[in-house]
């Protein structure tokens, strides 16, 4: 597969997940909507990164420079939701 | 310029390459820890104030925001198919491709601004005149929300400007390496995946 057909590609996967966020939030989810949101922009954000960012192609050393404030931002947001989420067990 | 000379100090091209991608990433890297401070702050008011969270965020122009996405989108192709051009030694394709990367660009400012005049009439921006709110929780959502666009489009702007460079170099777009093509497309790529997460945390979070 060229290289600019496979670019393509990505970018047509990319426009498909927006219209299936789009229409996911109009469904009666409920408490799910915003899982089901976060885990496709997670989706999308990983095709840019493997495709539009050549995540595919790259060695062991990039690919953990490009992961590594993701890491550290899953920290961040584990503690504030720890903090957060457990307040009313102190009342 | 001799050839050991062009990659001073390292060895040759494709060590020169490792380490300015890596460098690059690295940068980003910090990008996207700035941009997280934000994003926390979305999930501490969403977990604080869920019910007036989605309210405040159905203020907000979502098909516009959905339309931005899709702006953002497309220019992130066109950036990635300049990175090819450039390395197939098409600097003219190349050159192209940055421009019509970099008016999509333009066209989400455009957009934004358009958001942004909508906000202020409806007097949602806060620290006008007009500014009116149904309570705490949607002043700091709305506060949250010119932080977090604002920055972002700040982002924007300089990655119109980073391009716009890239497409004006003659050497830019003649080396077969796309070394600062290459770097300029990573920083519009990582400009949207921001905003890839502010779109559900500010637009979605609204739908009922």
């Amino acid at each position: 597969m060229s290289g600019t057909v496979r670019l393509l590609l990505a970018w047509a996967a990319l426009m498909a997940l927006l219209a299936l966020t789009l229409g996911a939030a109009f469904l009666p989810l409920g408490p799910a909507k915003p899982w089901i949101a976060f885990a496709i922009a997670t989706a999308k954000a990983a095709l840019v990164l493997w495709f539009f960012m050549e995540m595919r192609s790259e060695r062991g050393l990039a690919r953990l420079a490009m992961l590594a404030g993701f890491v550290w931002l899953a920290i961040l947001f584990a503690l504030t939701a720890t903090d957060y989420l457990t307040r009313a067990w102190m009342t | 310029m001799a050839e050991e000379e062009r990659f001073a100090p390292f060895a040759d091209a494709a060590r020169a390459r490792d380490a300015d991608r890596l460098g690059m990433l690295i940068f980003l890297a910090s990008e996207i820890m700035l941009f997280g401070g934000i994003f926390a702050a979305a999930l501490a008011l969403r977990l604080e104030h869920g019910p007036d969270y989605a309210a405040a965020a159905g203020h907000l122009k979502l098909w516009l925001g959905t339309a931005n996405t899709a702006i953002l989108l497309t220019s992130s192709l066109m950036a990635a198919l300049a990175v090819e051009a450039a390395r197939a030694g098409a600097p003219r394709r190349a050159a192209r491709a940055l421009l019509a990367a970099l008016l999509l660009g333009c066209a989400f400012l455009a957009v934004k601004g358009v958001e942004y005049a909508g906000e202020y009439r409806e007097g949602l921006m806060p620290g006008t005149a007009t500014a009116h709110f149904d309570g705490p929780a949607q002043t700091l959502f709305m506060n949250l929300y010119f932080v977090g666009t604002g920055l972002h489009a700040v982002h924007v702007t300089i990655g119109i400007l980073l391009m716009a460079m890239a497409a004006l170099s003659q050497r830019a777009r003649q080396d077969r390496n796309a070394m600062l093509i290459g770097n300029v497309a990573l920083y519009w790529h990582l400009v949207d995946v921001v905003w890839l997460f502010l779109y559900p945390t500010l637009y979605l979070a609204g739908v009922r």
